[in-house]
Formats: C-alpha cells, structure tokens, sequence
C-alpha cells in the first residue's frame, strides 16, 4: 500500500422513528450538502461516489438511483452501489482511491425502515432453501446467539442491561441519537432479549468524503488517516458457526492492522447488547478502551447506514482530537455474520 | 403544503429456486421422512447439508442419513409469533443438533412454555401431514425423552421423483410514502393539474418532480404548472400485449411516448389515443385525457394544433 487515504468529513441526519414526509433523496440530500460543505468540494470535484442502500427496507425498487439526483450525477459521474451498509462501499471506494485513478471519494448511504416491518424484512436476506421459509425475524436469531453466550458464561442478563444503558446514557451527548439517556430494558421481545437488548427502528441517512494524501490534508485540518481495513465473513449457516465468538472480525482486526498497537476508541456496530459482548472478546478490547461513545447502534440504527455511522463517528473523534487511534467496526447479515474492521489514526499532535 | 400521502402497499412475489444435488436429497428426503446430511472430507456430517466444505470450500457430496431425535444446541422463547413462522402459538426457535450429525439445524420447537426448553434438552422431528420436499416438511421439533429412538437405517439418498426446484413465496407490507414533492405533484392531480418543480440554480422544471435537480443536486421547491399542452418529442410503437392486468383492456399496437408538457424541461411519458397509431409523429401536438373518477390521465390525444418546430423540443429528447 503507497497511498495514504483519509477520511477528511463526516455528517448523517438526526434518526428518527419515521421520515414518511420525505422522499430517501430528500431525505438524503442535507447530509450531501453537509458533508460537502464541510471540505468546501463541489460535486463536480469528486472523483468517485459510491453508495449503499437496500430497496427492500422501502420497498421500493431502484431507489438508489433516484437518490442519486441529491448528488447531481448529471452530466454522469464516476458512481457505484452496494446493496449493502454503506461501509462496504467506503471499502469499494477506498480501493478506488488506493489505485490512483481518483484523488477525493464521496460515499453515502441511507435506510428507511419506518415503511415497512423490518424484523421481517431481513428473513429475506437468509439462505432462501433451508432458513428463510422459516421466517426467522432478525430479533429471533440475535436471541439465539444471546442465550449461546448465557448458556456459555460469557454474559448474562444484568450486564446485557448495563450495555443497553451505557449506550444510551453515552447517546445523551449525541443530538443525532434516536434513544437517548435512560430507557427501560423493558419486556422481553424474544427471549432472552428484552426491548432495551434491540436496536431502535428508525430512518436516517449518512455520508463521508474520503481524501488521499496531500489532497486530505488540504481539505481537513486532522484527517482520519485509514491505516487498514478489512472485511470478512462467517461460514452461511448459522447452525455450523460457533455464535459465541467472531472470528471473522478477529480476522478482518489483523488484517486491519488493530492488534499492532492498542486503540483508544472503539466504534462498534453492535444492533443488540449481547453483540457487543461477542465483538469485545474478538477484538481483544481492554477496559479503557472508550467504546461506542456515540452511544452506538442501541441509540441509532437506520439500516444501511449504522455501519458507515460507526466510521464516521470514528473519524469525527480523530477530526476533533478526542482520539488519535480509533477502531471502527461494521457488520451486516444475521448474528454478526458479515464484520468490516478498520483502523483510523491521526497525525501525532 | 399539503398533506403528505401515504398507502399500503404489499410486494409479493414467488421465487422459483433450482436445487443443487445435495439441496435436492435432502428437501426429497424431508418428503419422504428421512434426514440425510452430507460428510465433509474431514469427516464431520454437515445437517442441514450443502454443496461445499465451508471451512475448505471443497465440493462435497457423500449423503449420510441421520437420526430424527437430536439435542438443542441454543434456544430463544418467541412469545408472539409472526406471519409465515412455523407455529401459530408461542414457541421456541431452537438450533438442534440431529443425532448422528455435527452441526445444528433451524427450526421451532412447540413446548408449553420458556420454563419447559433449555439447551441440551432432547427432542425430536414432528413432521409436516403433507410433504411436497421443503424445509416446512418438518412441523416443528418437539420434546422427546424417550428411549425409543430408532436407528437410522442408512439411507442412500436416491428417491424415486425426486424434487429439483422449490417455490418459496415472500410478502412484505409496506406502508409507502412518496415523499413531499412526489405528494405536492399527485394533490395536484387529483385537480386535473399539472405541477412540476423548479430547481433554484439551474431553473430547470422537472415533471413528475422527485425533490431534487439530478444536474444541480439541490431541492427543487418552486412549484410550477405546466401543460395543459404538451409536444410528443418521441415514442414507440407497441405490438405485444402487456401481461400486466392494468393494460389488458388496451389494444394493440398502440403508442408510448415522451411527451414534453409546455413549461417543463423534462419528459414525461404516456400513451397516445385517438389517433391511428401509424399517424403518431414527433412534434405532435397533444393534451391529457382525463376519464371520470381517474386522479391521473389516462392517456394523451393530439389537442389540433400544428405539429411544434423541432428546435422547441430538440433539448428534450
């Protein structure tokens, strides 16, 4: 690797239970402004936009492209998509960047949740012959995994509890979390997770710029420089995997570079409690690791762009000083089955 | 501003999957009230089955039967169960791992309560009255702490007619929103008018609007009409009928086109009537045609004024 690629801005919207009065374009167009704003770039001087999105959370086919009328693709740009959290397409544009062929990178990525049930929504994501007849509903598997952990000493549930509220207690400082300070743990949704172990349902949307060399420290006063990244993922069928453990983010974290030096931070996506426990122990987080000081994905969750969230509020505590070696962490699919790991530092100070 | 809209809306649709050759001797198999898995080159028995080692990737095939009792490898009490799960009162989701296989399989369990399920419990298959070859063969697994438990009998895994394809239907329910300049324009319509946007910068007027100026990448907000006149600017000539049920009262062939309405800056498209289809042109002339009751217009007709100059529209084609 020669090229060195930053993330120089970040910006997402408030999440909120329902956005039905806006489109996904305008709903996503304040952040593109945003995150445009804050390096001064326009959009003609971005040499590659990629997106992640997925039509099935609205249901409402193609959406992607005509959320491309918020960036203003004609005459056409450099443009691709992933139908997948947008830190996956943070990933397909870094390797743009990492080949030379753009200096600056626009990503992007938004979920509305609020049109439709997306417990339900996700089933269609599972292995369509043995697991997705079944109508598995995405609380249902992530309960699975919890009582793995129960079952093997790993967690229990008063410190799945004390997850839920660390999280939402860290969000009161965040103005764009959906849950915010004290939430009761409430009932049991599906058991062993109670409605405070659950990601909130909501619609937002966010965006980064990515910068290579000079050009990132042109555009932001203390990049966020990517000094790895990696994504792996978990054997198919939940019923051969060991839930307890990770092994895939503990792969994607040494590829990344996370165990050469300890971080100070850590940006989790976590959708449930009991994730979180699994994610520390393959990450190998010691205790005055700050994690998920956003508050994380209990206090926010639009689908699609919780994962790009993580990245972003990674960069942001680089950007603001608050953190000179950060890890972002990212997962999509059932049961942490897709992990995306990458580490974020700045310049010495 | 006038109220946004929204509507229920349900996308439903079957997929029809081919199955590969383990797929299909095990789902044949579940008809026939036999489980099979498949051994892997180490030699561990893979249930459910697949068609590749997913520690070495090596393409596997070697169907071993195994039995239909097993043992709960994790659980979760699903209290309120949803539409298309396998049971309609409460249950369990429960991993089994089948006796005689290595790892565990998804599926409910029907037990009395929380109280009465914990991992390492024992249970059986309790399989579907009718079969057709698909993962819903099994109803559901039940508690069984019998001794009785019959040996597999070593199955094959060739079965007369055996099934190659499943259809696995998939609904969802949406309630749909079409945002607020997609709700401005059809409030508008319901009055038989036609309102497009104006972007800021670019002044372009967009029609239907969605929002946004695709060139500008800003808000489109001021609404403008246009029409009620409109210049066909190109179209096609349709000759298959549409399979959808929404066109099956219109004869073939017919016209599509690009209508460019007077005041917008961008197409948008219809049918044409009234005309014999071989007469419609470029530069034709034409209005809406709205029929009793309809919130949109069912096609467009020529309005009788001469046809527009091609530079009026060339910027819209």
């Amino acid at each position: 690797m020669t090229r060195e690629i930053a993330v120089v801005a970040f910006a997402q919207t408030d999440h909120r239970r329902t956005s039905h009065d806006l489109s996904e374009v305008e709903m996503l167009m304040p952040v593109l402004h945003d995150v445009l704003a804050q390096t001064g770039l326009k959009t003609a001087d971005i040499g590659f936009t990629c997106s992640g999105s997925s039509d099935y959370l609205a249901g409402r086919a193609f959406s992607f492209t005509l959320a491309l009328d918020g960036v203003g693709a004609w005459p056409p740009i450099s443009e691709s998509h992933v139908e997948m959290d947008g830190a996956w397409a943070l990933y397909e544009a870094w390797t743009k960047l990492l080949t030379g062929d753009a200096d600056t990178a626009l990503v992007y990525s938004y979920g509305k949740s609020s049109p439709g049930s997306v417990r339900d929504v996700l089933t269609r994501q599972l292995d369509p012959y043995y697991v997705a007849p079944l109508w598995p509903d995405s609380v249902a598997l992530a309960a699975l995994q919890a009582q793995a952990l129960i079952d093997a000493g790993d967690t229990d549930e008063p410190e799945l509890a004390a997850v839920a509220a660390r999280s939402r207690e860290d969000a009161s400082a965040n103005p764009h979390a959906q849950l915010r300070g004290a939430v009761e743990q409430g009932e049991y949704v599906v058991r062993p997770l109670r409605t405070g172990d659950c990601p909130p349902i909501g619609d937002g949307a966010a965006a980064v710029i990515l910068a290579a060399g000079d050009r990132a420290r042109e555009l932001c006063a203390r990049p966020a420089w990517i000094r790895g990244i990696d994504h792996r993922i978990e054997a198919h069928s939940l019923g051969v995997r060991d839930l307890t453990d990770s092994p895939s983010t503990r792969l994607a974290a040494e590829k990344a570079g996370a165990f050469d030096r300890p971080v100070d931070t850590a940006e989790l996506h976590a959708p449930f409690t009991s994730q979180e426990v699994v994610l520390r122990k393959a990450l190998r987080l010691r205790d005055d690791v700050r994690v998920n000081p956003s508050g994380g994905a209990l206090a926010a969750h639009s689908v699609m762009a919780a994962g790009l969230v993580r990245i972003g509020e990674a960069a942001a505590r680089v950007h603001r000083g608050e953190s000179d070696r950060a890890l972002a962490h990212a997962t999509s699919g059932p049961c942490l089955q897709q992990n995306l790991v990458a580490v974020l530092e700045g310049d010495p100070r | 501003m006038p109220e946004v809209l929204q509507a229920p809306l349900v996308v439903e649709f079957p997929f029809t999957r081919s199955l590969g050759p383990v797929q299909s001797a095990f789902l044949t198999g579940l008809r026939e009230r036999v489980v099979l898995g498949v051994r892997t080159g180490d030699g561990r028995v893979l249930v459910p089955p697949v068609e590749y080692d997913p520690v070495t990737a090596e393409e596997i095939g070697g169907l071993v039967e195994v039995a239909q009792t097993g043992t709960v490898t994790t659980w979760a009490w699903n209290h309120a169960p949803r539409r298309g799960q396998p049971l309609a009162t409460p249950f369990a989701w429960a991993l089994v791992r089948l006796d005689g296989a290595d790892t565990a399989l998804l599926h409910a369990l029907d037990a009395p309560g929380p109280d009465a399920v914990h991992t390492g419990m024992r249970v059986r298959i309790r399989w579907a009255d009718e079969r057709s070859g698909a993962i819903t063969d099994i109803a559901c697994f039940e508690p069984y702490d019998g001794a009785d438990q019959p040996e597999p009998a070593g199955h094959s895994g060739e079965f007369e007619n055996p099934v190659t394809g499943i259809v696995a239907a998939a609904r969802l329910d949406y309630t749909y929103s079409p945002g607020r300049a997609q709700s401005a324009y059809i409030h508008a319509l319901g009055d038989r008018r036609m309102v497009g946007e104006r972007c800021p910068s670019c002044t372009k007027v967009y029609v239907p609007p969605r929002g946004a100026c695709p060139t500008c990448g800003v808000a489109t907000s001021e609404q403008v009409e246009v029409g009620p006149g409109g210049t066909v600017t190109t179209y096609c000539i349709v000759n298959i009928k549409a399979a959808h049920t929404a066109n099956l009262d219109i004869e073939v062939p017919y016209v599509y086109a690009h209508i460019a309405l007077d005041g917008a800056d961008l197409a948008l498209h219809g049918r044409i009537g009234g005309i014999p289809y071989d007469q419609v042109r470029m530069g034709l002339r034409v209005e809406a045609v709205w029929t009793d009751d309809s919130r949109y217009p069912d096609h467009y007709r020529p309005n009788g004024e001469p046809d527009a100059d091609y530079d009026t529209y060339r910027e819209l084609l």
